[in-house]
């Protein structure tokens, strides 16, 4: 698509490309990798103090311990997308808040938030999935496959 | 008078009579605030929407331009604006209530100059005696359509600017001499440009070639170079935009001045604010032309200046289609007698 695209484009637009590109400022894609490494990793540090908090007080086991911890982890998320602290975190942090499951949360409430002015089925209900939709979706979808790659396997007689 | 290929002399010097320039509170924290008549500290500014906040941004615009010349709705002719979201409900919303005769424009955030090209040429040939014309945006309400929920935490790229919560308004008059008032001269219609910038964080990479050929146009149909401005001063465009313009230009064989080549976008925050490469939207050439550049003006700091304010073209679902962006610059300059 994009060679397609490229291939589209006169030699004009490809030299105006090119001069552009001089004056483009660059993501800083190291830095940003660090900072998101470091925010993640406190992320899920705090997801980890959270899960062993289950299993010491609640009797839950490294298996189980999961679901209460995303609930946790995604109740926070949702305080802080509510109080406009999120996107702030987001912006600094970038793939370190999206990854894990609280920028998963945060997709939801803050298009829950957004469009609550269109009422709440067809504002928040209509659009509460505008983001996130596609991660269930494509979600879903790969693991279905991937179960389905692994029963063939079994069934041919397994590894 | 049509003067060359695209552009209109305007010889009866249609006077900015007054003006009125709203804010959000991003912008009371920016360098010109001191030039907004109203600031709001709050987004929602007490209405029920982000839209409501919109049309309420245009209409204190309006009614403050209205009492400061001491004109009332009835005695205007036109009401020409428009602004970023869709069917730019807001303006139509603002022109209900206002009631004068409506033309609702769109160009994106050349919408400014669209409508003050469009009110200086009728009122030259006594189309009309009195206009209101402007172009306004609210930073949550055009975020909301074009890009993600404004609690949502996605990264933005460094090339990306942040819309401008604001409205800016001009009553546009007959000349009748009236003393130390900015008046409108010369317009130069922009083409729409498309140089195969797909990327919607970078508009001031994309509408850079639209400006560029406009202010080319310019000089070429009014036989002027950039050394007739004490400024020339584009919308938008942002760092990068700004940057490559300049190169743009210079590689034409326009001799630019850095320093009289400013951007309205690059001129309205402060360093510390995170606004990326600068501001835009509708508002951001209207406020920064109605509030701040008119009061230089009046102060005597610029004579003759070319506002060329610059719009991209494109709507979310042309950018999910993976459409590039057209892109389209309208020019108007602007002198004032005396200081």
């Amino acid at each position: 698509m994009a060679n397609k695209k490229n291939k589209q484009k006169t030699p004009q637009q490809q030299q105006y490309e090119q001069l552009e590109k001089k004056f483009e400022t660059k993501r800083p894609v190291l830095k940003n990798c660090i900072k998101a490494f470091f925010v993640g990793g406190l992320i899920c540090t705090i997801g980890q103090v959270i899960s062993y908090f289950y299993i010491y007080f609640f009797h839950f086991t490294e298996q189980t311990s999961g679901n209460p911890t995303s609930a946790t982890v995604i109740f926070f998320s949702m305080l802080l997308t509510g109080f406009g602290i999120y996107d702030r975190l987001g912006q600094f942090a970038g793939a370190g808040s999206a990854v894990p499951v609280s920028g998963f949360g945060n997709s939801i409430i803050s298009a829950a938030i957004e469009h609550r002015t269109e009422g709440f089925v067809l504002g928040v209900g209509g659009n509460i999935f505008k983001l996130a939709g596609s991660v269930i979706l494509f979600g879903v979808f790969s693991a279905f496959v991937v179960a389905l790659v692994k029963t063939i396997i079994m069934e041919l007689g397994g590894l | 008078m049509l003067k060359g290929k695209q552009s209109w002399l305007f010889p009866n010097h249609p006077v900015i009579l007054s003006t009125g320039v709203s804010g959000g509170p991003f912008e009371a924290n920016g360098y010109l605030a001191h030039d907004f008549d109203i600031l709001h500290d709050d987004l929602w500014m007490g209405k029920d929407s982000y839209e409501q906040a919109h049309r309420l941004l245009l209409e204190e615009a309006a009614q403050t331009a209205l009492q400061k010349s001491e004109v009332k709705p009835e005695d205007i002719q036109f009401f020409i604006a428009g602004d970023l979201i869709n069917q730019i409900t807001p303006t139509s919303f603002a022109a209900r209530d206002l009631k004068i005769p409506y033309f609702g424009l769109f160009g994106a955030c050349s919408t400014s100059m669209e409508g003050l090209a469009l009110a200086s040429f009728l009122i030259n040939y006594q189309g009309a005696t009195k206009i209101l014309t402007g172009a306004s945006s609210h930073n949550a309400a055009v975020e909301k359509q074009f890009r993600y929920p404004t609690e949502y935490g996605g990264q933005k790229p460094p090339t990306a600017q942040w819309t401008v919560t604001g409205a800016g308004v001009a009553l546009v008059a007959a000349n009748n001499n009236q003393p130390n008032l900015p008046y409108t001269t010369s317009a130069t219609i922009g083409k729409v440009m498309d140089m195969g910038i797909s990327d919607p964080f970078n508009m001031g990479g994309a509408m850079a070639p639209a400006a560029a050929d406009t202010i080319s146009a310019h000089f070429n149909d009014l036989g002027r170079d950039a050394s007739y401005y004490d400024l020339i001063i584009t919308g938008d465009l942002g760092k990068i935009g700004r940057e490559t313009a300049i190169a743009l230009l210079t590689n034409n064989g326009w001799d630019i001045n850095p320093d009289k080549f400013k951007d309205c976008g690059l001129l309205l925050y402060k360093e510390n604010q995170p606004v990326q490469s600068g501001g835009s939207g509708a508002g951001c050439s209207a406020t920064v032309l109605y509030g701040h550049l008119l009061n230089e003006m009046k102060k005597g700091k610029y004579k003759k200046i070319l506002l060329v304010a610059t719009g991209a073209l494109l709507s979310p679902l042309t950018v999910q289609q993976k459409e590039t962006i057209p892109c389209i610059a309208h020019a108007v300059s602007i002198e004032i007698n005396g200081g």
